[in-house]
């Protein structure tokens, strides 16, 4: 029997949790160095199994490091994890977003011990997500983690933080009804919880109780809600604004990621009729998302409520990649994915450190911070060029990959005319994205922040991480992209692509 | 010399630069800190990548069909369609745009040496030069459409941190997001005619498309939108009307920055685009009409607000512009070999009256020619030098933008008479304004130069700023004479078929002597105006005054774009009407509603405290927020939530954790 090793990567962070949580009398210090440890280890794993993955075309849509157990025969539901290609990216980006954002958290030191035990919650639950073959186990993961994400804004949050963490509950439990009446109907039409196994079912000549559509718009409301598709996204910018600012990484960089991920792996996957049906629509969305998303980042004057608004334009570009339904613009949309996790990760873990270290959120009131913090100076530029996609950037390499595989699909008919207006989008990002750079660093300095310090050595470290990574998949693209393609290739065959 | 360059060496022409770049970033910044020690670098590293080009063009005078072919290796593969490869496309075009490039650069960096000594920013500022170049000398040199806007980019987001250098001033901040914006509004276009391509013909490969093009293959409408696409991005990044307004304001960066970017790198990126792509423009008569038109325009519109522009760096801004246009218009009356020649010579020309402009202000402090005057005296070389550039760009005989001009005049006044005739006055036009300068900025009487300049007396420049002046001064007299013979043409266009007329032949013809007088003419009025004072200056402002206000506002473009579509329909109106709706109808209306309303009372009706207490105020909508807030902070802590939330994780973890020990 082989060593478990997803299990080891879930679980271990919620291991963690549970030692911080019931031994008494540790520090906080030592907590902080459990909560490191306890994910540092599922990172060094999940990049091993990243360089052992085996990315041969041989095992196109093939589920590898599988897990399985019975778990309630009764409806045969099951403990069945596995990753693909599509699934496998994204467990490195939550179990590398996991360890940085406990370093982003070292300065904490307001109840640190409920703090570190459901951060490392959050991150066993979004593991599971993305690791669940078994649409019970899935959804159960699912909705943990709406528990960590409440305490750890109503708590640690900032500005309306009991408000933003209750409108974050409501919608998400609100898509989780919609999702959870979703996999009944799909249950009680198969007799299955098995993804895989329902992928590769045609749905089609079932007897259903509900139409198909129906069960597919219930599941996407449910994954609309996280990505988030206007209209539903008003929580995010409330919640993203008042997180604390490693929790907001975590909500930027990998938590959103679930809805993408699940609209491809189960919309799509599942349900390919209805996904080529209802295509143009969501396409639609998707350039709405874009513009309008950066329209209304335009006009924000916080810091971190104006970098919660570019995420859902750029969520926008996911959307717009997935529903293109071409083999390029999903890979271009898994990139997109990856690479807005840690560009939007960077940018709030240094917007936080920018708002720690000043005191001040409001872009109008800052200003020539370029002199006083010169290094955060540069890191917040590039994380910026990575936001509105200059090449060398992984931004760049995956807005472009889009827009390529999206134009070029010939699977929905129109695909071009989004692909047209969404492009605005780019033009867009460097407008607000420049403006944010001058309003926040360049112009006169102002004496009031003459006594503010620049970033500390364990700030460069994990921004220089970050850093790495937006540049080697910008320079080396095909280092994710292979993966990718692994799992969406048999995906994307689905349409003849 | 019979060797040809081996291929490895042909890929350090772009990486030597970058790699400056990188030792200064990484090594020479952070951990010796020794400014001259980057400078060095940088300066070394483009020597070396100009030994090399010069080996290159050496190497494609001798080769078939001058050109050299580089082996390549995948970048980014993703089906059959984006299969994306790095390789170098080198023919003779490159070759000509590698001398270019790495020539001025190396100029620039050299003059840099005086003009940036003791800036605080100096590693920054050799840093970025060197990057700058870099993605210039990949734009020319990448085989692949792809690749190409990646490098297009590059130059583009270096200009920005060079214009902003001095990112404490507003102006330039303004000025490098300016500069960004506009151009990447081009760039929408460019990125729109390489998906336009990838998806009707699948590759992405340059000369693949050419084939393509010559094939009749690739035809009709999509050849027509894709190469006016790709004409969008020139219009761009290079200046043209209606994008031309970043160019004016990019003086905002340091001098050196402007002598590059408006000679070698940024704006000659567009004209080298079309050249590029000029087998899919001579298949569209539309798209190459249209090359030919927004350059003709762009000349003489450009050219009219140099007249009356008191900056030094502006009225030269414009002079670029406008001769930015005389390529576009050679390029579409003519074709590659005529635009890219006056690229060629305009570089020089055009590098050395940046750096002389920076010279003289360097001695006076101020780019105001209303506070200059009198410098002929002081500043010799400097004033011989700007001369000579002066001659040159107004097109005097047997200097080299006589050459190239001349070529552009005699293909237009058989295909496009109108804009023949437009072009000829510009010819006056660029006569007239350069002469203003000239004689404003070293005639006369000393008037004192900046207030705040605290060396009253202006002196002459170090030689280190000489040197390379004098360098581009022996190209601004000599480059054009590469194609007195028709030589220079030759290289670019096998097929080429004009006729030259040797060193004195050409003057056996009527054309090149009428456009010699209307520039004649020119330098005469700014004579009569500016030196001998004839003509009051005043007087004749007054007697145009309609055309001095429209000129000197610059046709109010930047009103109209800046202030009315930015602020006022865009941010004002249609943004702020989002963010309105946005909060207003969706978050707080429908949202609010639904969402909030229907999960809360539908599926958790049992938690009866928590619905009649905390939702009604968020649900209805037009709750003041406080006390939404209040309400909602009193459901959190009557602890229904959390005991909800603790039932669901206790269960949950002891499944789990009971499936990972017995599994």
């Amino acid at each position: 029997m082989s060593f478990n090793y997803l299990s080891t990567i879930i679980f271990l962070p919620v291991a963690g949790a549970i030692i911080i949580a019931l031994v008494p009398r540790l520090s906080s210090r030592q907590i902080k160095y459990i909560a490191a440890l306890f994910t540092l280890i599922p990172l060094a794993i999940s990049l091993g199994l990243f360089a052992a993955f085996d990315r041969s075309a041989a095992m196109a849509g093939q589920m590898q490091f599988e897990e399985f157990a019975s778990w309630i025969p009764l409806i045969n539901a099951n403990y069945h994890l596995g990753v693909d290609g599509l699934s496998l990216p994204l467990v490195v980006l939550m179990s590398l977003l996991g360890f940085l954002a406990v370093l982003l958290s070292w300065k904490m030191n307001l109840r640190v011990r409920e703090y570190f035990a459901w951060l490392l919650l959050l991150e066993t639950s979004i593991l599971g997500v993305f690791t669940s073959l078994d649409l019970l186990l899935f959804f159960i993961f699912w909705e943990i983690e709406i528990i960590p994400m409440y305490f750890l804004i109503s708590i640690w949050g900032a500005g309306r933080k009991e408000y933003s963490a209750m409108k974050y509950v409501l919608y998400t439990l609100f898509g989780g009804a919609l999702m959870l009446a979703g996999i009944l109907s799909l249950y009680f039409t198969t007799g299955s919880l098995n993804m895989v196994e329902i992928a590769q079912t045609d749905l089609a000549p079932l007897v259903t109780s509900i139409p198909l559509a129906a069960i597919f718009f219930l599941l996407l409301a449910g994954f609309a809600v996280k990505l988030p598709i206007i209209p539903l996204h008003t929580w995010l910018p409330d919640a993203h604004t008042d997180a604390p600012t490693a929790v907001s990484v975590i909500l930027a960089g990998t938590l959103i990621k679930m809805g993408g991920y699940a609209m491809i792996r189960i919309s799509i996957g599942i349900f390919p009729q209805a996904a080529q049906d209802y295509a143009p629509l969501l396409l639609g969305l998707a350039a709405v998302n874009v513009v309008y998303g950066a329209a209304v980042t335009l006009k924000q004057t916080d810091i971190k409520r104006l970098i919660a608004y570019s995420s859902i334009s750029h969520m926008g570009f996911v959307l717009l990649g997935i529903f293109a339904l071409g083999e390029a613009s999903l890979v271009g949309a898994g990139l997109q994915m990856f690479s807005h996790g840690i560009i939007t990760g960077l940018l709030f873990a240094v917007a936080g450190i920018v708002m720690h270290n000043t005191g001040e959120r409001d872009i109008s009131k800052l200003g020539g911070l370029a002199r006083q913090m010169p290094a955060i100076a540069v890191i917040f530029t590039i994380a910026g060029l990575g936001a509105m996609g200059v090449p060398t950037t992984s931004g760049f390499i995956a807005e472009v990959t889009i827009f390529l595989g999206a134009f070029a699909s010939n699977v929905v008919s129109g695909v071009q005319i989004y692909t047209i207006i969404s492009l605005l989008g780019i033009l867009l990002a460097a407008a607000y994205t420049l403006w944010l750079l001058q309003r926040v660093f360049f112009g006169p300095v102002l004496e009031k922040f003459n006594q503010v310090r620049d970033a500390d050595n364990l700030e460069k470290i994990y921004c220089a991480i970050f850093i790495a990574l937006i540049f080697l998949v910008g320079l080396y693209p095909m280092i994710l992209t292979d993966v990718f393609r692994t799992g969406i290739a048999p995906i994307a065959a689905l349409f003849g692509g | 010399m019979e060797t040809v360059i081996p291929n490895e060496l042909v890929w350090l022409i772009f990486l030597l630069p970058i790699l400056s770049f990188a030792v200064i970033a990484l090594f020479v910044r952070p951990f010796l800190n020794n400014p001259r020690l980057s400078g060095y670098i940088s300066i070394s590293a483009i020597f070396g990548s100009f030994i090399l080009s010069t080996w290159v063009l050496i190497s494609l005078l001798s080769a078939p069909g001058h050109e050299l072919v580089i082996p390549d290796f995948n970048w980014l593969v993703i089906d059959s369609a984006i299969n994306i490869h790095l390789g170098l496309m080198i023919d003779s075009l490159t070759a000509v745009m590698l001398i270019v490039v790495t020539l001025v650069s190396l100029m620039v960096q050299l003059y840099s040496q005086g003009y940036m000594k003791g800036d605080p920013g100096y590693h920054r500022y050799y840093a970025l030069l060197s990057l700058f170049t870099a993605s210039m000398l990949g734009l020319v040199m990448v085989d692949n459409l792809l690749l190409m806007f990646v490098f297009w980019e590059m130059v583009g987001l270096c200009s920005y941190l060079l214009i902003g250098f001095w990112f404490h001033r507003p102006a330039a901040a303004n000025a490098a997001k300016k500069a960004f914006i506009v151009t990447r509004i081009g760039d929408f276009g460019f990125l729109g005619a390489i998906l336009l391509l990838l998806s009707q013909t699948g590759t992405l490969d340059i000369a693949q498309l050419h084939s393509l093009a010559l094939a009749g293959v690739l035809t009709g409408t999509v050849l027509t939108w894709a190469a006016i696409g790709i004409f969008l991005g020139a219009i761009g990044k290079s200046a043209q009307f209606p994008l031309h307004v970043w160019l004016p304001d990019a003086m905002e960066g340091p001098t050196p920055v402007s002598a590059l970017i408006h000679a070698a790198t940024m704006v000659a990126a567009g004209v080298f685009l079309v050249a590029r792509m000029f087998p899919l423009f001579e298949h569209s008569e539309v798209a190459l009409l249209t090359v030919a038109i927004i350059g003709g325009l762009t000349a003489i519109f450009a050219a009219t607000m140099g007249l009356v522009m008191t900056d030094i760096k502006r009225v030269l801004a414009y002079s670029t512009i406008s001769q930015l246009g005389y390529m576009m218009l050679g390029l579409g009356v003519g074709g590659i070999a005529i635009g890219i020649f006056h690229l060629f010579n305009h570089a020089f020309f055009k590098a050395l009256l940046f750096l002389g402009a920076g010279s003289v202000s360097h001695a006076t402090g101020t780019f105001d020619m209303r506070q200059m005057g009198g410098l002929r005296k002081v500043m010799p070389w400097t004033y011989a030098t700007f001369l000579i550039a002066s001659l040159s760009i107004a097109g005097i005989w047997p200097l080299a933008g006589f050459w190239s001009k001349d070529e552009i005049l005699a293909s237009s006044i058989n295909n496009q008479p109108i804009l023949f005739y437009l072009a000829m006055v510009t010819v006056f036009m660029t006569a007239f304004y350069m002469f203003r300068v000239v004689f404003l900025t070293f005639g006369g009487q000393y008037r004192g130069g900046s207030p705040a300049n605290h060396s009253p007396r202006p002196h002459e420049s170090p030689s280190v700023m000489i040197t390379p002046m004098v360098v581009l001064a022996v190209l601004a007299v000599g480059s054009g004479w590469f194609n007195v013979t028709g030589g220079f043409s030759r290289f670019l266009e096998p097929s080429e078929t004009h006729v030259f007329q040797g060193f004195f032949g050409i003057l056996a013809h009527p054309l090149p002597w009428v456009s010699l007088i209307l520039a004649g003419a020119g330098i005469l009025l700014a004579y009569a105006i500016y030196s001998a004072r004839w003509l009051s200056a005043e007087r004749i402002g007054r007697l145009f005054e309609p055309f001095y206000v429209v000129f000197s506002n610059k046709y109010w473009f930047d009103e109209l774009y800046e202030n009315i579509i930015a602020r006022i329909v865009l941010l004002k109106g249609l943004f702020a009407g989002i963010k309105l709706f946005d909060s207003r109808f969706i978050d707080r209306g429908i949202n609010a509603f639904f969402i909030e309303n229907l999960v809360v009372r539908r599926f958790f009706s049992g938690l009866k405290s928590f619905d009649n207490r905390g939702i009604d105020g968020a649900v209805n909508g037009v709750a003041d927020t406080t006390v939404a807030t209040g309400r909602v902070l009193r459901i959190a802590q009557t602890g229904q939530l959390q005991l909800y939330g603790m039932f669901i994780i206790l269960g949950i973890l002891a499944i789990s954790l009971a499936l990972i020990f017995f599994s």
